[in-house]
């Protein structure tokens, strides 16, 4: 990975800007992930704004709902997104995971609730053998991270679409719940998603495999040297990209009730996924990042995204505005300081 | 850099690639992924003819190679991003951009035909400064850069024409992509897309043998390096941008012509120029590769998606095949780099006197003869 990285040039605030006083100093100080949910309370308060304007109330229920179902499956997709970044890898193919998870289940339930369990193991599990592969190739043959989810994802495109002509399989109702049932103004969907990024936070925070995928990201080969069995972390990075872009297959299977060999890619899941992460602060080139700030991405684009239909805006003009916020704001804090993997002793922070 | 003092260290051990006669180095060459990849399109070639003989003959391979000369001239655009250690994203984009554009602007009246053309290269060149600008100035990625200016651009271009196919530029436009020169010996057509190919790629060939080329490959093997040794990398890089844009607004010239105008007329062709320059043999990430390799690996895409249509094998397994060469290309092409050119760093110095003013630094293995491997090891630990 360390053919795509940047040079180590790690953009460390000097101490110049750190005792400059005024409103900039703020800004100056804020770490990404801070900027990132600013940027999304500012983007919240836009949306109010506009949509006062136009007539309607932002914090409607109807509009909440909206909004947080539209951060689901960004969101289940950009949190695998985010291990594999942090790994020093990309993930291209979960477009195709996508809609090979939404066959598969679809076709084993085929519409009968007693098979909802072995659906979903079947989706997943098709789902992390193909990690597993993503894995092997980066590691076991060196390719690029780019390069082998690439092909990968292009070897299952054309699995899918030689062997599915159109939608396949069935989801029973039971199934089709996950989808669509609120608790409160949140839809369940979304509540798993954020479960899925506790989790996650968690196993980068508090787990050997999360200190070890932090420091593969960083430089491979400083942690091989420091007894890091460096392939093990990327591995399980796209293992576990590859089930959770399974799951928001299977989140899309529950809301069409059909399985789809082309809903992965209609979606553009792999380059938004990577957009989400990359306005979430993580460093594309790895080792630096968190799964909070990937998660203000993706509610920054859900809320944009919410507001844009809100308004009305064409649909082709939406990607135009979408373009620019990302390079606008990854702009804003390309230089920033990202925080590292949280720090293992607290008087170092103090400091 | 020894190129412009034109001295050399005397005892600097020669690369590879510069050892044995024409013959040996031409084989060293073939041995390298940037020279198998011409291997490999012999072989798909004579693979095609095999299973479909007229494809041998002069017109139909004249007319294969000019059916492939957008791709290629994308995978020469991309090689110059691609080596510098970026990534290209938004050609297909600048393709379906200047292709609407020609065909809205241009219309049935000859006399704008030059005009616009000068205001798609114009436009070309400006996507190529954005790219590059917000990649070295502003510090975001290239592939986050370009991943925008796709998305952008492409949306633009989507909400301008609403989707659908508009605008039919003038017959004398579209012979740029179509036509070609009538009564060469041999063959009935030479399409002008195939001379364009040809003065590109000696153009591309040149470019990169001038120190720009020079700098270029340098600063995508080590930008800190480059930058230390008097390279303006943001500039260096920026104009691979241009040069990469440029090569889309071209590729978009003769799709006019081969493909007519509608809005996703590029679609996809930034991966097929990865692709194809990938199974050139060029590193992702930068400093290893030829160019013409680039444009070879196109023509090599090309002729075995020929082939598998050829052998009657559906066109949805497409995807597929593309998918196992780019595995294996990158698998073998890694593999051959780094244990052809690139010799271990244990055997690679040798201590030579212009390293006399650092021997205050002296590495261990710049002395290997002089310790037994369990001393060197002893002295390691206190």
């Amino acid at each position: 990975m360390s053919d795509l990285a940047a040079p180590p040039t790690p953009p460390a605030p000097p101490a110049a800007l750190r005792t400059r006083r005024g409103p900039l100093a703020l800004f100056r100080r804020a770490d990404s992930v801070q900027l990132v949910y600013a940027a999304l309370v500012a983007v919240v308060l836009v949306s109010v704004v506009l949509s006062a304007l136009d007539g309607q109330n932002f914090f409607r229920t109807g509009n909440i709902v909206g909004v947080l179902t539209l951060t689901s499956t960004l969101g289940f997709v950009a949190i695998g997104q985010t291990f594999v970044i942090l790994a020093g890898s990309l993930d291209l193919s979960v477009p195709y995971v996508i809609s090979l998870s939404s066959l598969v289940g679809g076709v084993v339930m085929a519409g009968q609730t007693g098979m909802i369990v072995p659906g979903v193991l079947a989706a997943l599990g098709v789902c992390a053998l193909v990690g597993l592969a993503n894995g092997l190739i980066v590691t076991g043959l060196r390719v690029h991270g780019f390069i082998a989810t690439l092909g990968i994802g292009l070897i299952i495109s054309g699995y899918l679409a030689s062997n599915y002509q159109g939608n396949a399989g069935k989801a029973p109702y039971e199934f089709q719940l996950w989808g669509i049932l609120l608790l409160g103004p949140v839809p369940v969907s979304t509540l798993v998603m954020l479960t899925c990024a506790a989790l996650g936070v968690l196993m980068l925070r508090r787990t050997r495999l999360g200190h070890q995928l932090y420091a593969v990201g960083g430089g491979r080969e400083i942690a091989r040297m420091s007894g890091v069995r460096t392939a093990v972390p990327v591995v399980a990075a796209h293992v576990l990209c590859s089930v959770m872009a399974g799951v928001a297959g299977l989140l899309l299977l529950s809301r069409t009730s059909v399985g789809s060999p082309t809903i992965g890619s209609q979606g553009g899941y792999d380059l938004m996924s990577i957009a989400a992460v990359v306005l979430g602060g993580t460093l594309l080139a790895g080792g630096r990042g968190s799964i909070v700030g990937t998660i203000g991405g993706v509610a920054i684009f859900a809320v944009l995204d919410n507001l844009m239909s809100v308004l009305g805006l064409n649909a082709f003009l939406q990607d135009v505005v979408r373009g620019l916020v990302i390079v606008v704001a990854v702009a804003v804090y390309a230089r920033r300081a990202i925080p590292r993997r949280p720090a293992r002793f607290a008087t170092q922070e103090a400091s | 850099m020894l190129d412009q003092t034109g001295r050399q260290t005397p005892s600097r051990r020669p690369l590879p690639a510069h050892e044995g006669s024409a013959a040996q180095r031409f084989l060293t060459g073939l041995a390298t992924p940037g020279g198998a990849v011409f291997v490999l399109v012999l072989v798909l070639l004579l693979a095609v003819v095999a299973s479909n003989p007229t494809f041998g003959e002069p017109d139909r391979l004249v007319r294969f190679l000019a059916r492939s000369t957008p791709i290629a001239l994308i995978a020469i655009g991309q090689y110059f991003v691609i080596v510098s250690g970026e990534f290209d994203l938004s050609m297909g984009s600048v393709i379906a951009a200047q292709v609407v554009m020609a065909g809205n602007l241009i219309g049935q009246d000859d006399s704008r035909i030059l005009p616009v053309m000068a205001l798609m290269v114009v436009i070309g060149a400006l996507v190529g400064i954005v790219n590059g600008l917000a990649t070295t100035l502003l510090g975001v990625p290239s592939f986050i850069v370009t991943l925008g200016t796709m998305l952008a651009l492409s949306g633009l271009v989507f909400y301008l024409t609403g989707g659908a196919a508009t605008g039919n530029p003038t017959d004398t436009f579209r012979e740029i992509g179509r036509g070609g020169l009538e009564g060469v010996p041999g063959i009935e057509l030479l399409p002008y897309p195939l001379l364009i190919l040809v003065a590109v790629s000696v153009a591309a060939w040149w470019l990169m043998r001038r120190p720009y080329g020079v700098t270029l490959v340098a600063t995508g093997d080590n930008p800190s390096a480059a930058e230390v040794s008097g390279a303006r990398v943001w500039w260096v890089k920026t104009r691979a941008f241009v040069l990469s844009s440029l090569s889309a607004t071209l590729a978009g010239i003769i799709l006019v012509g081969q493909a007519g105008v509608h809005p996703s007329v590029g679609r996809g062709y930034e991966f097929i120029a990865i692709t194809a320059v990938v199974l050139g043999g060029v590193v992702l990430g930068g400093g290893r590769g030829w160019v013409l390799s680039a444009a070879a690996g196109a023509i090599a895409l090309d002729l075995l998606f020929t082939l598998l249509n050829f052998r009657d094998i559906p066109a949805t397994w497409r995807d597929t095949v593309q998918g196992v060469i780019i595995i294996l290309a990158v698998a073998l092409a890694g593999r051959a780099w780094r244990g052809g050119l690139r010799l271990p760093t244990g055997r690679r110095r040798t201590p030579t006197p212009s390293r006399a003013p650092d021997a205050d630094d002296p590495t261990p293995a710049a002395h290997p003869t002089h310790r037994p491997p369990g001393h060197h090891q002893g002295e390691m630990r206190p």
